[in-house]
């Protein structure tokens, strides 16, 4: 198959120049009102696409309609509604501050009252791992979609994760709320909490592409899911701060892409008393840029097999 | 004009790899089953490392769902596929519209393809009717300010006005069916794939949807339409190409493809049998059997039915309908006098004999029922037998007969006279 492509790709040349050649030739003033930019589209097997890019850009529209709907079904038909975004971390913070504050005494940096401190750490995780389970389930279970139409399935996986950054907008106030109760003031860096938020659903991107590629082959990663999200609860830096971390194992520790986002999060909102180890964010952001690329090209690798087996 | 291709195919072809439990040794010995599960797991392990889709069951087989298709379709062409199930019409649309991409081979496109598998694709249980129109339009390609500008037009193709604001779980099928048919229909794409969607709907709304494919096609647009009904087909399309088992079976003018198409197609007998698993009544068909005899405009269709008792029963009798292509009910059998027939625990051979009308060519389903009084069905094959009728009844006509006027062509005679001075000069015309 690779011995053959450049022969084949010479006939595709002549083939495209044969097109343009078609192009140029004079036409009816009809013809040429009628005529939008034409795009020729040459349909074969293993062809990666040139303007995948250009695609995704073409199909935006649809990235947002997809979006939009995955927002206004997401709390349809519940009770509560839009209350769960907000029920969900304080329950999980009020049970972290029992157990771990109380039963356990961890405590906080410096003078951030600990409820504050897992808040700040319990958002940028919850969007990290929202985002991991709903992207990586988002391809199989829009199956129909899928095996019916086309479009560059990116946008499936990254509109689910619009959901998940719509429930943290939410969730965000109820930190405000408390910040304001406890009296923590954030200080200037918060004008970098943009770009942590972004960095965390890049980080949980990169995975969940790549799961969701994987899903549509095997499904076993549906079960994978649950279990990598209750691990990754109690070795990311939700509960504790990781200035806790001894000093010798902080490098390890800072693999995981969360450290460095939920301590961002932590440098940007609790002022002075947190501080960011350069090293070790620069190591989880490299991390989150290899496994984003390596998503990236996975699911774009297999991602024109989907509807066969999806 | 001439080489203003919109769709250039050639040796396209698809492969599928399907797994199946053999056959041969179910499950004999412990020895066996062991055997077999390490063996299927030392499969799966290596497709795992070569990243190989996991396929159910210990046998392969590879399957060339199409093999070696080239064709061409010029812009404005309106070109029909045909040919039997699994013949790879859903597989050759799925290839043209990108949802997957071909094994080997290359296809040209030239302009923008929405492609029509089913109708209401992406549409949510739990939206609105409004919201899916906006949903399901982008779905299919056309951009939120064209689905703003059509958006009336829709709703009142649809005429949902009144449930526009309602979640479409809440529809009835026949809405939820209108609303999606009225989305696609106003796609204005170059290039429209459109596969079997206008089998849906009440016989009221099919007529619309035909309508509306007429329209289409009279619009200069490029569509490919995939059929069962060569009615249809023959009405919107100006050229087609016959798949079979995979290959291209034929390519050209319409009328000739249809033409071959229904003669490669079943042979005049066409037989039903009971698949297994007890009936629920004591009275049954087993086995149907259609034959075709004499020459249009007088056709007989025999229908020879093997019917088993298996005790003693109400005394029952036997009626056969007949559909065409589109579904709809054209004629009833009804042999009298009723009941004539005695259930006493035996194996009977029925023969029923109909004088057909003139039917138009096509393909026509017989449907058997058995029963003790119209009220009490004890037996009931839906779709029995396959008629194809092939021979027009108005052997002179020169154009193709179409659904849209029936499937009946009575045998008609004319005779003007001319009203002039002198004698009338009679004009005989149009004997078939």
């Amino acid at each position: 198959m690779r011995v053959s492509r450049p022969a084949q790709s010479s006939v595709q040349k002549s083939r495209e120049n044969e097109v343009m050649a078609g192009l140029t030739t004079p036409m009816t003033p009809k013809d040429q009102a009628n005529r939008t930019p034409e795009r020729v589209l040459v349909l074969e097997p293993g062809r990666a696409e040139r303007n995948y890019w250009r695609d995704l850009w073409l199909y935006r529209e649809l990235f947002i309609t997809l979006a939009w709907r995955d927002v206004a079904v997401h709390y349809k038909q519940t009770v509560i509604g839009i209350a769960w975004a907000v029920v969900r971390p304080l329950l999980t913070m009020l049970i972290f501050t029992v157990v771990f504050g109380r039963l356990a005494k961890l405590r906080s940096d410096g003078a951030v009252p600990y409820p504050v401190l897992v808040m700040a750490g319990m958002l940028p995780w919850m969007l990290f791992s929202t985002i991991l389970n709903e992207g990586s389930n988002s391809i199989v279970s829009s199956a129909n979609l899928i095996s019916k139409v086309y479009f560059p399935r990116l946008i499936v996986p990254c509109a689910s994760a619009v959901v998940a950054l719509v429930d943290f907008g939410i969730s965000f106030v109820l930190l405000v709320l408390m910040m304001f109760w406890f009296g923590v003031r954030p200080d200037l860096r918060i004008l970098f909490l943009p770009l942590f938020i972004l960095l965390a659903m890049l980080a949980s991107l990169g995975p969940a592409l790549y799961i969701a590629a994987l899903n549509v082959r095997y499904r076993d990663f549906r079960f994978v899911i649950p279990f990598i999200m209750q691990l990754g609860m109690y070795v990311s830096p939700v509960g504790f701060s990781s200035a806790r971390v001894p000093e010798k194992w902080r490098l390890l520790y800072s693999l995981n892409p969360t450290v460095g986002v939920i301590d961002g999060f932590r440098w940007c909102l609790l002022g002075g008393q947190s501080h960011l180890s350069v090293p070790s964010f620069c190591l989880g952001t490299a991390v989150t840029g290899v496994l984003l690329w390596l998503g990236i090209s996975y699911f774009r690798k297999t991602e024109r097999s989907f509807a066969d087996l999806v | 004009m001439a080489n203003e291709f919109a769709i250039h195919a050639e040796g396209l072809g698809k492969k599928y790899v399907i797994g199946h439990e053999s056959q041969r040794e179910r499950y004999v010995t412990l020895r066996d089953v062991m055997a077999r599960t390490a063996r299927r797991l030392g499969r799966t392990a290596l497709d795992l490392m070569r990243g190989r889709p996991i396929v159910e069951g210990d046998e392969l087989e590879e399957i060339w769902a199409l093999k070696d298709i080239g064709f061409e379709v010029n812009r404005g062409d309106v070109m029909g596929v045909i040919g039997p199930n699994g013949a790879g019409k859903s597989t050759l649309l799925k290839i043209l519209s990108r949802i997957t991409e071909p094994t080997e081979g290359r296809a040209t496109i030239r302009g923008r393809v929405a492609s029509l598998l089913e109708i209401g694709t992406g549409f949510h249980p739990e939206l609105t009717g409004r919201e899916n129109i906006f949903l399901n339009g982008a779905v299919l390609g056309m951009s939120r300010r064209e689905i703003r500008a059509k958006f009336d037009e829709i709703v009142d193709f649809a005429g949902i006005e009144r449930f526009l604001d309602t979640p479409v779980k809440r529809y009835s099928s026949g809405m939820y069916v209108r609303l999606a048919f009225a989305v696609a229909a106003h796609l204005e794409p170059e290039i429209l794939v459109v596969d079997e969607v206008l089998a849906v709907g009440d016989s009221a709304f099919q007529k619309k949807c035909l309508g509306k494919m007429q329209e289409v096609s009279h619009g200069g647009r490029t569509v490919l339409f995939v059929s069962h009904n060569m009615q249809a087909v023959q009405t919107f399309c100006t050229r087609a190409i016959f798949l079979n088992r995979g290959r291209l079976a034929a390519n050209g003018d319409v009328r000739s493809v249809v033409e071959i198409y229904l003669s490669d197609a079943a042979p005049l007998t066409s037989t039903w049998v009971r698949p297994p698993g007890r009936p629920e009544s004591l009275v049954f068909f087993d086995r149907i059997n259609a034959r075709l005899s004499g020459k249009q405009p007088h056709l007989q269709l025999n229908l020879e039915a093997r019917i088993l008792c298996e005790g003693k029963g109400p005394d029952f009798y036997v009626a056969a309908d007949i559909s065409g292509s589109l579904g709809t009910t054209l004629m009833q059998a009804f042999p009298e006098p009723e009941p004539f027939m005695r259930c006493i625990e035996g194996e009977y051979i029925l023969n029923l004999e109909i004088d057909l009308p003139p039917l138009v060519p096509g393909r026509y389903v017989a449907h058997l029922w058995l029963g003790s009084h119209h009220t009490q069905t004890l037996d009931w094959v839906k779709d029995a037998v396959e008629i194809v009728i092939k021979e027009s009844p108005t052997a002179s006509r020169a154009y193709a007969h179409s659904p849209l006027h029936g499937f009946i062509a009575p045998v008609s005679r004319c005779q003007v006279t001319r009203l002039e001075r002198g004698s009338p000069t009679v004009i005989p015309a149009s004997r078939p």
